[in-house]
């Protein structure tokens, strides 16, 4: 029962000189906390040094490994071997041009997110319930903390609509959300004008995958909800007083 | 005339930061990374920005790099940091004792602090165990290990700088005992290609021992793993360290929704073959819930391993696992270590210091190129990491 496991993992294979994409199949060791990274890792090192992937913080807070696995957008690096089953499927993301094997360019996900111009920290969470009547004083103002997006490109790959590269897509879209929410500074009005359009908010469908996929428990799927809602609600007092204007009552 | 042409191997923090500044300073750059840009252990410590204060003690030099490089990167990188600050955290009377040497320290190393007692420190970081005696509060504060670095590449792309990550230094070039180029393999389609150079700079971390031996030279590097430990929830808002030397399990950083536990210290011979012990990770879970209570019942996130490069003498000193060796950084002139010409090596350090790094590395470039231009990193703004990815095809 102890000995050593191990998987067979099907990968998507394609380089810039290839005339089509193939599957390379890999026997390799998994233990309890191999990850589907590691797996890849360790190909690299014993068995096809020209497999290529994306990789950086190991523990899922870069975003840089998203990749398809049996068919779902996940992370590798935080997703463990243990209960895929037997193959596994390695796919880069969709939507996105590969690069080569696993590797996508991410262009597309940060010229999206550019033009809302989302700043990268946040107010932090104040401190929580304590019992001491102690004053924290000058030490807690102004405490800040990254957005919990990490601009993995899953919401994008799992989306039905964001094939179509003008759908601004849901991980811009819930960065709007937040610059509403939390403006810092930045141009509400503009970022308004990017989610009220065709290929804005209302371009959704409702499928959800996105808020599904999200590593980082963003929801994009329920920002789109809240980013539509406000967007009527911007709206509706100026038709109001437009009709006010043209209708003298 | 062209200006002059350098290599620079390596597409970590310090190899960003060098590409940024050797062309601010005029000259040409190519930098290459065998995979994508920070994928060695740039990407993945803690993401503390260090205050210096964890060296004030044992490790000065280091400090005094920390606080300074601190206080520049808020200044060129606004808005790349969780401005959240640090405690240090005293929980036995060793630990109390140790504070005085502690405040001497950091005072001594220009590092600010606040004493807070048990319940301003509680009040502070709730998350805190309620257990502790005293805690310090210095500027600490949280980093996105690959985010910040990509500002460095993203400024060095836009002023000229060729980035070319998934390429892969496979051999170099030499005439006699100088190196004059790379040979290279692009890894996304397997073509192999020469480049030619007036330097190479090997920023290769824990693995320029490899491409130093190319070159016929050695250098004085012990990659040194450590475990760390990624845990559901924000546990803390703060970064919490122990008061005392640095040991194992002695530091949660949060970021975004995540609290990382470090670290643990070995030292292996290959730094790309790294274990991940689970006594290691049983020890972050030990020592990091008696900081921070919620730790014990946290679930886990991930768990990995990260290579420092350490300076110290090659097969001296292992027995304690690294934790001895200086944390500063050193630049190799492999013309007076080794006689080979064209070739410098920077180690060592730490991702807080990244550009006070590459400052020394460019320096002495330049002085090798007689090239004669002073270093702006420290005043130069530089771009969202954004512009990494948006700013490839241009």
């Amino acid at each position: 029962m102890s000995s050593p496991r191990t998987v067979l993992l099907k990968v998507f294979r394609y380089g810039p000189d290839d005339a089509a994409p193939r599957y390379d199949q890999f026997r390799v060791p998994a233990g309890p906390r191999t990850t589907v990274l590691d797996a890849l890792l360790a190909i690299r090192r014993r068995q096809d040094p020209s497999l290529t992937v994306r990789h950086s913080c190991l523990h899922g807070s870069c975003g840089t490994c998203g990749m398809r696995v049996n068919g779902r957008e996940v992370l590798a690096c935080v997703t463990r071997l243990d209960g895929l089953g037997d193959p596994v499927v390695v796919e880069p993301l969709a939507g996105a041009a590969v690069a080569g094997d696993l590797v996508v360019d991410m262009e597309h996900v940060y010229r999206r997110l550019e033009p809302v111009g989302r700043p990268l920290v946040r107010a932090s969470e104040r401190a929580g319930k304590n019992d001491t009547k102690a004053d924290p004083g000058p030490l807690l103002e102004d405490l800040e903390r990254f957005e919990d997006c990490i601009e993995c490109g899953l919401c994008l790959s799992a989306c039905p609509v964001a094939g179509d590269p003008r759908f601004l897509g849901p991980a811009a879209l819930a960065a709007a959300e937040r610059v509403l929410e939390e403006p810092r500074g930045t141009d509400g009005r503009a970022v308004l004008g990017l989610v009220d359009d065709a290929h804005g908010a209302w371009r959704c469908h409702l499928a959800f995958e996105c808020s599904a996929v999200c590593p980082a428990g963003v929801d994009p799927g329920g920002a789109i909800m809240r980013l539509r809602r406000r967007v009527l609600a911007d709206r509706l007092p100026r038709l109001v007083g437009r009709y006010h204007q043209e209708v003298p009552s | 005339m062209d200006a002059p042409h350098v290599i620079v191997v390596g597409g970590g923090g310090t190899g960003g930061a060098l590409a940024h500044d050797l062309v601010l300073r005029g000259l040409r750059v190519t930098l290459v990374e065998r995979g994508e840009l920070t994928s060695g252990t740039t990407g993945r410590h803690h993401g503390l920005l260090h205050s210096g204060a964890r060296y004030a003690v044992n490790d000065p030099e280091s400090a005094v790099e920390c606080i300074a490089e601190n206080r520049i990167l808020r200044r060129i990188a606004p808005g790349s940091f969780e401005e959240n600050g640090g405690l240090f955290v005293a929980l036995t009377d060793e630990d109390m004792d140790y504070r005085h040497s502690f405040l001497a320290g950091c005072a001594a190393c220009g590092i600010p602090t606040q004493e807070l007692n048990a319940a301003e420190a509680l009040a502070v970081e709730p998350g805190l165990t309620p257990a502790l005696k005293a805690a310090v509060w210095v500027p600490d504060a949280t980093m996105d290990a690959m985010r910040l670095p990509l500002r460095f590449f993203a400024t060095a792309q836009r002023n000229g700088a060729q980035l070319r990550p998934f390429t892969e230094v496979t051999g170099l070039l030499t005439a006699g005992r100088a190196v004059t180029g790379v040979t290279l393999r692009d890894n996304l389609t397997g073509a192999e290609a020469e480049l030619a150079a007036d330097l190479v700079v090997n920023a290769t971390g824990p693995w320029c021992e490899r491409l130093a031996a190319m070159a016929g030279a050695t250098v004085p590097v012990q990659p040194s793993p450590g475990v760390l430990l990624a845990l559901v929830g924000r546990l803390c808002n703060l970064v919490v360290n122990r008061l005392h030397r640095a040991g194992d399990g002695d530091i949660v950083v949060p970021q975004r929704r995540l609290s990382i536990v470090g670290t643990s210290a070995w030292t292996v011979e290959d730094p790309d073959d790294l274990d991940v012990p689970d006594e290691h990770v049983q020890a972050m879970y030990r020592e990091g819930a008696k900081l921070v209570p919620a730790v014990a019942s946290a679930a886990e996130r991930a768990a990995w391993s990260a290579a420092r490069p350490l300076i110290g003498a090659i097969g001296g000193a292992g027995g304690g696992g690294g934790r001895e060796l200086s944390r500063t950084f050193k630049c190799f002139d492999h013309a007076v270590t080794d006689g080979v010409e064209g070739f410098v090596t920077i180690t060592g350090g730490k991702a807080t210091t990244l550009r006070a790094m590459a400052e020394a590395t460019a320096d002495l470039v330049c002085a090798k190129l007689g090239v004669d231009a002073p270093c702006r990193t420290h005043e130069v703004v530089l771009a969202p990491h954004t512009a990494y990815f948006t700013g490839r095809a241009a």
